[in-house]
């Protein structure tokens, strides 16, 4: 019991959830336990965070308490006591009675959660149909009354649409209505606002306080501090299965006692400096030889450098060297199926310094995959131009942009889906360092033939700090981190001059994301690459931007300095953005 | 790091992955007894095909009227027909050309199904709207209408059985097949190859033909079985192999006369025409099913 917790306030006798000596395995007897003993209790009215990176436990903790910790789960704990009742080794059918009335649970992907064929005021009955003897009309009253508390007014408007028909905010509010449905004393919420737009997570945050509020004990599951330091009363930090710190949210946000929880705080970007490493630089890392950051091979010959300083009051001096990317007066129309017309992207132009970095920042919807498209060639503008180097490029026909390609690389949010399933990647980085006008000098050592491109498939991964182990892996086998590392190798076997990034960590834990951060920061100061950085997240565009332009409903509405965008915002929206990104405490 | 993501996907937890169906360690499935009878029954059905006489020392056509329609006994396991031929040894000879019916078959479906699939899918909108208009006009039969259709034209025998039973499955494949390509080509790696100044021959060559050809495998095997069954009808029916030639089909025409006198005459060539059909999808279920965890 070294980390159990007093209940804060001593007006609560009994905690709405009360955990002891947690322990979760699978696999057989021999498996390791993924949760290792641990403890906590949660009171009414209070909410309890517990943060972690993904492999920590924190989530099969959170679906123990539901009885839901998955096939082949073997859970056992000295107590583990929901609103007065122990329900230790409850058979299914009992927990399949408690769950909705004695817990309700939100989940992070509410399109996922919610059948897509059903009208959310069934998705959200069915709890009620299950658990109380109430008739159809008045079951309807309730769901109705429950929406509109969690912030859907009119919502009859709403209570007969699918999941599709409804917005992304609109899904997660109707997913908390669900569990909200039957008044559970405890609501357990697994990353509730990971796959929301800021806006919108900032609604969904405020919309569980108000819940907290109402007297309703909260477990909310966040591998983001930043989201959790809002919501919760009290932190628990999870590391290897076990809790290695708890307190106060303040307290542990601000004095943290353990390297742990230490280490997920600096890897929060918000408000950190570009430059300022995110992730310590040499962490050993497990099961592998090589440290973090591989040490540079120096003798690699650099592209002719733009001496202007990066970023910093360059326009003036800018003739067109100076530039790397241009798009002039960009525009795209989609056409929907019955004659709707969509402008993704409208009348955008920016430039792109050599060497510096510009941040595109906006919410899902905004046209900034659009944008990068376009910039990529992948599709062709209805009007405007992009210009690479100063020279055409997105008028060219593709036969002759071809050659060009090898200037431009580009990083991917889903970087497994942009790996040939069949390919090892010693395939993959071996075709990128042989691709055609690849400028991929040829390594000291290297021939031609299959031993050249190991040798250079080698120095790839080194420069990424990949160890030489994974070359005979396949992308499906490796980690979120390895693989968009993968990715980076493989964008700069052709040696481009610029680098497209369309969110490139959004998919990554806070410390894998800090890494890979990071290293793009030293590649870009290594090799002078231009970075075209698209991200939703402020806290990322902040830290790795010179430039920044937001963009909104397919137009920038504000392009500055990122010091001048971040500081004195210009634009309602923008200032609407800022006010809406989580902060540490 | 790794190692925790790695542990991460093995508990179920994290954004979008996928649970992996329980497997072995190394990811080998566990051979069920199904796949092991259906192996077995395949290598018996391989050896009857290219060694009849290892398993049937007799003469399929030898005929002994004395011996017409014996019942199944220890002299004539399957019986004898109304000629007094050995059943047993029929069929075992008769696997032969049921196989070569059905493997050539499915090939010449497979790979008239590969090129209207890959042009369709390659050459432009025009040639795919062309294309598809042609396959749904084909779709319009049924798949054995379309073989006797051919056979009218150009004449029952073995050889046409074949190529008839091909091309009434070929529309069906090379539906599959485009919809495979349009996937493959609109997928993430070949955008990215595409970013990586690749030319349209090469992502052709390198991404996109080996990922849209390599599910065509498991389709083949389960098409083996079907292509059987629909040689051994056209045999039935008097179109394809003719008697007293050996083949299941047309064995199985012949003894619908005595159905009621001499059972075995069409049971045993029936029971084969199935256990090589299921046989083969059982097979392509097996390969389907560990090509989808490799």
């Amino acid at each position: 019991m070294n980390t159990a917790h007093q209940p804060p306030a001593a007006s609560h006798p009994m905690p709405a959830l009360r955990v002891a000596n947690l322990r979760v395995a699978f696999g057989d007897a021999h498996a390791d336990p993924v949760v290792r003993g641990v403890s906590f209790e949660v009171a009414a009215g209070e909410c309890l965070a517990i943060v972690g990176e993904s492999g920590s436990g924190k989530s099969v903790t959170a679906r123990s308490l539901l009885g839901l910790a998955g096939p082949g789960a073997r859970v056992s704990a000295d107590e583990l006591t929901l609103a007065g009742e122990s329900v230790l080794g409850l058979s299914e059918s009992a927990w399949r009675r408690r769950r909705g009335r004695d817990v309700g649970l939100v989940l992070q992907d509410a399109l996922a959660s919610l059948d897509p064929l059903r009208p959310i005021v069934r998705e959200i009955g069915d709890s009620l149909r299950l658990h109380t003897r109430m008739s159809g009309a008045e079951r309807t009253r309730r769901v109705l009354e429950t929406l509109e508390s969690v912030g859907l007014p009119d919502a009859h408007r709403y209570a007969g649409r699918r999941s599709g028909e409804l917005s992304g905010g609109q899904r997660q509010r109707a997913l908390i209505a669900a569990a909200l449905a039957l008044n559970p004393p405890l609501l357990v919420a697994d990353e509730p606002t990971t796959a929301l737009d800021v806006t919108v997570q900032a609604q969904v945050l405020a919309l569980l306080e108000q819940v907290r509020a109402q007297g309703t004990a909260i477990v909310v599951i966040s591998h983001d501090l930043a989201v959790v330091s809002r919501l919760a009363d009290r932190v628990a930090v999870m590391h290897d299965g076990r809790i290695v710190e708890t307190g106060p949210a303040a307290e542990v946000l601000t004095e943290p006692r353990h390297p742990e929880t230490r280490r997920m705080l600096a890897a929060v970007p918000v408000d950190k400096p570009r430059g300022h490493r995110l992730a310590p630089a040499a962490g050993p890392r497990p099961g592998g030889t090589a440290p973090t950051v591989a040490p540079r091979v120096t003798d690699r010959p650099h592209h002719p450098a733009a001496p202007a300083a990066p970023g910093a009051g360059a326009t003036s001096a800018a003739a067109n060297a100076g530039i790397a990317l241009e798009a002039i007066g960009l525009a795209k129309t989609f056409r929907g199926p019955h004659g709707s017309v969509h402008r993704a992207v409208d009348n955008v132009s920016f430039s792109l310094q050599r060497g510096s970095t510009l941040g595109i920042v906006g919410e899902s919807g905004s046209g900034k995959t659009t944008t990068a498209r376009l910039v990529l060639a992948l599709t062709t503008a209805d009007t405007g131009e992009v210009r690479l180097l100063g020279q055409p490029w997105s008028t060219l026909p593709e036969t002759e942009r071809r050659a060009r390609r090898p200037l431009i690389g580009a990083m991917y949010q889903d970087v497994l889906a942009s790996f040939d399933p069949r390919l090892s990647v010693r395939d993959i980085l071996g075709h990128a360092v042989s691709g055609p006008g690849s400028r991929s000098e040829p390594a000291a050592t290297a021939g031609s033939g299959r031993a050249g491109r190991d040798a250079r498939a080698l120095v790839l991964l080194d420069e990424v700090g990949l160890a030489a182990g994974v070359l005979d892996r396949r992308p499906t086998d490796l980690s979120g981190g390895q693989r968009q590392r993968v990715g980076i190798a493989r964008a700069l076997a052709s040696r481009p001059e610029i680098l497209v990034c369309d969110e490139p960590v959004s998919a990554l834990d806070v410390s894998v994301q800090a890494q890979v951060l990071d290293l793009l920061d030293e590649l870009q100061r290594e090799l002078n690459l231009s970075l075209l950085f698209i991200s939703h997240d402020l806290g990322v565009i902040q830290h790795v931007s010179d430039q920044v332009a937001v963009m909104h409903d397919g137009l920038i509405v504000e392009t500055g300095t990122a010091t001048d965008v971040f500081s004195t915002p210009a634009h309602p929206y923008t200032r609407a953005l800022l006010a809406a990104v989580p902060r540490l405490v | 790091m790794s190692e925790l993501e790695i542990q991460a996907s093995a508990t179920g937890h994290g954004a979008g992955r996928p649970q992996t169906a329980p497997r072995g360690r190394f990811g080998r499935l566990r051979v069920s007894v199904v796949e092991l009878l259906a192996v077995l029954v395949t290598l018996l059905l391989l050896t009857a095909a290219i060694a009849p006489r290892l398993l049937a020392p007799g003469d399929p056509l030898a005929i002994d009227p004395l011996a017409a329609f014996g019942a199944p006994s220890w002299a004539h396991w399957f019986g004898t027909d109304e000629s007094g031929r050995d059943i047993y040894t029929r069929v075992v000879d008769g696997a032969r050309d049921s196989l070569l019916i059905g493997l050539t078959a499915t090939l010449i479906g497979l790979g008239l199904g590969a090129v209207l699939g890959t042009i369709a899918g390659t050459l432009g909108a025009a040639v795919d709207f062309t294309v598809n208009r042609f396959l749904e006009v084909l779709f319009a039969f049924p798949g054995l209408l379309l073989a006797l259709l051919f056979i009218l034209i150009f004449g029952p025998g073995p050889g046409s059985a074949i190529v008839a039973v091909g091309l009434s499955t070929a529309p069906g494949y090379a539906r599959i097949i485009r919809a495979q390509l349009l996937r493959v080509r609109s997928s993430g790696f070949v955008e990215a190859a595409t970013v990586q100044g690749l030319g349209r021959t090469r992502i052709l060559a390198r991404h996109i033909l080996p990922n849209t050809l390599a599910p065509l495998l498991v389709l083949g095997t389960l098409g083996v079985g079907q292509a059987i069954v629909w040689a051994a009808a056209l045999s039935y029916l008097g179109l394809g192999a003719q008697p007293p030639a050996a083949e299941w089909g047309a064995m199985l025409s012949a003894g619908r006369t005595y159905i009621t006198s001499a059972w075995w005459m069409s049971f045993f060539p029936g029971l084969f025409i199935v256990l090589t059909a299921v046989c083969a999808t059982a097979l392509g279920r097996a390969i389907e099913r560990r090509m989808r965890h490799a």
